[in-house]
């Protein structure tokens, strides 16, 4: 069966300066924020995207969604190319797909009740709304019908998550795209707006993607998930796999960044050093080499090319975290 | 040994349309030398409003009701503004969340550097020997060319550094870190975590970090204070408090944790209700309402600190040796 959604070598670029300044600086006029991403998810399947700030993301998912043009490469959408479609087409086909975004009361317009945030998207699209159906929504994420007379401003956090996750089914999308669902939650909150979209998935079979950069989160959320450094998958695989066993060292350094909340079992930490590099200078060979605990000289010169161990796994890296660890010989 | 921190019996008010807001009620709390001590709580527990009282920074509508602060043996509550204006950014210090809001934008990094360190007595070479030692102290590459650079040039992580480094040129006895990693990455969390415990280890100041994230509370601190709708519900040592939680809500929130939850689930934990009003302040426990234990007498008494083991004090009912015969479950109204 083909995927939902497939994503097939994308390439987003943003300018950032005219030919002139390019020419003065030395440096170029745009900078490729996503260099290269492909993946795919299936019907009723869940897929995090994982990275620290700056590793591209939110730009992968914007494009999907058609908020942002892609340079390069294809985006099929239920076997439709949504990269070459016009404003009218892609209207239909935003139907279908609906996204959650990362602030979750900045997303609500102030000066509208939340009845009428809710009836929003029917009215885009030019369908009839009732209250029956606003009542429905709200049920549907766990609300009462009187929150309808509120304003975004009345709400607290997690209420207003729940209203952006409300107007994201409203139309009943086959995939939703999630932005740092959690961000900003209290974890006694936190778990109920994860929860809620588990239970959407269950009971509706939406497909999601979850674009976040607590890799706990992940776990109890997603089936899959891809890592992202500098605009690029490093090491994408089923969730439970990479959790046991990370190949690629930035995989395992944010695993490890995540302490448990255990003053005695506090991880062997792999710690990596600095910062996600300036786009405008990516390094060479591997780029993640500069913060690379295990770099060689190797690693410096050549990019290393995708591994895929199994069918659905695949990572970058020339010295993988495991294939030397089963070797008996101690790492670098 | 006089502590570096102690608070007794603090409380706060504020005035607001509604009536009196008493966003903290009976805060003790005790920071010994050299100590690195944790309050961890949810938004709107009381954690900054604390903050705030002891720098004598709250807003004009708030005030101190009662309570005594002391930093090393100084009174702080009645000291005039010019008193505490010697005090603060001197004997304590503070790293707030965000580090662009603490680093002028208009300046560069040098200059309020040699800037913040205006009480010495320093010729502006020297002041500046002392920026740098102190940059590559706290771990920014190239500390030079940093002090030419201004605030919005260096990345998240760099400037909570400059800001971490201009709370320790002051050399404070005490250092309060306001969740001074959640704008930042994991991986940089980390890092900061780990500057902080060296800092204290180096310099051997006292440092209370606030933060809701429980991993970095518990791989840093030494002891740990859980804050509830304004009151500290619980303290004890670090181990006490993850390892043997005495108090439902501490309990509750360390279930709530999704790195504490071992296998996947589709289901996580969550404290359903809210917290209470905090001008009508119900009579009994604070956190009667959400407490899966709740009983007989928990909405009509307030429950005293009572102390679980050596130094673990946590203030609940449950922990009362005999409970009274008609005493009954009436709690979880999940």
């Amino acid at each position: 069966m083909t995927p939902l959604l497939s994503v097939r070598d994308l390439k987003v670029r943003y300018p950032v300066r005219g030919a002139l300044a390019a020419a003065l600086t030395g440096e170029g006029t745009h900078i490729e924020a996503v260099s290269g991403v492909s993946f795919s998810i299936a019907r009723g399947e869940t897929l995090a995207l994982v990275g620290e700030s700056g590793s591209g993301k939110t730009t992968v998912a914007r494009t999907i969604a058609g908020l942002v043009k892609a340079h390069s490469g294809s985006v099929l959408f239920e076997g439709e190319e949504l990269t070459r479609l016009g404003a009218g087409a892609l209207k239909a086909v935003r139907r279908q797909m609906a996204i959650i975004f990362q602030d979750p009361v900045g997303s609500l317009s102030p000066r509208l009740r939340v009845g009428s945030i809710l009836a929003e998207p029917f009215l885009v699209h030019g369908l009839g709304i009732t209250p029956a159906k606003i009542d429905r929504l709200l049920d549907l994420v766990g609300l009462p019908k009187e929150m309808a007379e509120r304003y975004p401003h009345q709400l607290s956090g997690g209420q207003a998550r729940r209203i952006n996750v409300a107007r994201a089914i409203a139309l009943e999308p086959k995939l939703l795209i999630a932005d740092e669902p959690t961000a900003g939650l209290d974890v006694s909150v936190q778990g109920e707006v994860l929860n809620l979209l588990n239970e959407l998935r269950e009971r509706l079979g939406i497909s999601m993607l979850i674009i976040t950069h607590n890799l706990h989160v992940v776990r109890h959320i997603s089936g899959r998930m891809a890592i992202m450094y500098l605009g690029r998958i490093v090491e994408s695989g089923p969730t439970l796999r990479l959790f046991a066993q990370p190949r690629h060292p930035y995989t395992a350094a944010l695993l490890s960044a995540s302490p448990r909340p255990d003053p005695d079992d506090l991880p062997q930490r792999l710690e990596i050093v600095g910062e996600i590099p300036s786009l405008f200078r990516r390094p060479s060979g591997c780029e993640f080499h500069t913060r690379c605990p295990f770099a060689r000289e190797k690693c410096r010169f050549e990019p290393p090319a995708a591994t895929a161990p199994a069918s659905g796994e695949f990572f970058t890296c020339h010295f993988p975290l495991n294939a030397i660890q089963d070797d008996g010989r101690a790492r670098p | 040994m006089e502590p570096a921190l102690s608070i007794g019996g603090l409380s706060v008010a504020f005035a607001t349309p509604h009536g009196a807001l008493k966003p903290l009620r009976d805060v003790s709390l005790e920071v010994r030398k050299g100590e690195i001590v944790g309050i961890v709580g949810e938004s709107g527990c009381g954690k900054s409003t604390l903050l705030n009282a002891i720098m004598g920074l709250l807003p004009a509508n708030g005030r101190i009701v009662e309570g005594r602060i002391a930093l090393g043996g100084t009174d702080l509550i009645g000291l005039g503004e010019r008193a505490l204006d010697a005090i603060r950014g001197d004997r304590m210090s503070v790293v707030f969340q965000d580090p662009m809001t603490t680093l002028n934008p208009v300046l560069r990094i040098g200059r309020q550097m040699s800037d913040i360190q205006y009480r010495r007595q320093l010729t502006g070479s020297n002041k500046k020997a002392r920026s740098l030692a102190m940059l590559a102290r706290v771990g920014v590459p190239d500390p030079a060319q940093r002090m030419a650079q201004y605030p919005h040039e260096l990345s998240g992580g760099m400037r909570q550094r400059v800001a971490i480094a201009m709370a320790m040129l002051a050399e404070p006895e005490l250092l309060i870190a306001d969740e001074p990693t959640t704008a930042l990455d994991a991986t940089l969390e980390i890092q900061i975590v780990r500057l902080l415990k060296d800092l204290q280890k180096n310099t051997g100041c006292s440092i209370l970090f606030i933060s809701h994230h429980l991993g970095l509370i518990a791989e840093l601190c030494e002891s740990v204070a859980v804050m509830y709708a304004g009151e500290i519900v619980e303290r004890g040592s670090v181990r006490d408090i993850f390892h043997r939680p005495a108090h439902p809500y501490t309990k509750r929130l360390l279930d709530c944790d999704p790195a504490r939850i071992a296998g996947p689930t589709a289901r996580l934990p969550t404290i359903p209700g809210d917290v209470p009003n905090l001008v009508a302040i119900p009579p009994g426990c604070i956190f009667t309402d959400r407490c899966p234990s709740a009983f007989t007498p928990c909405p009509g008494m307030k429950p005293a600190q009572r102390r679980v083991a050596e130094g673990h004090v946590a203030a609940c009912h449950l922990l009362t040796a005999t409970l009274p015969n008609d005493a009954t479950v009436i709690g979880s109204r999940s």
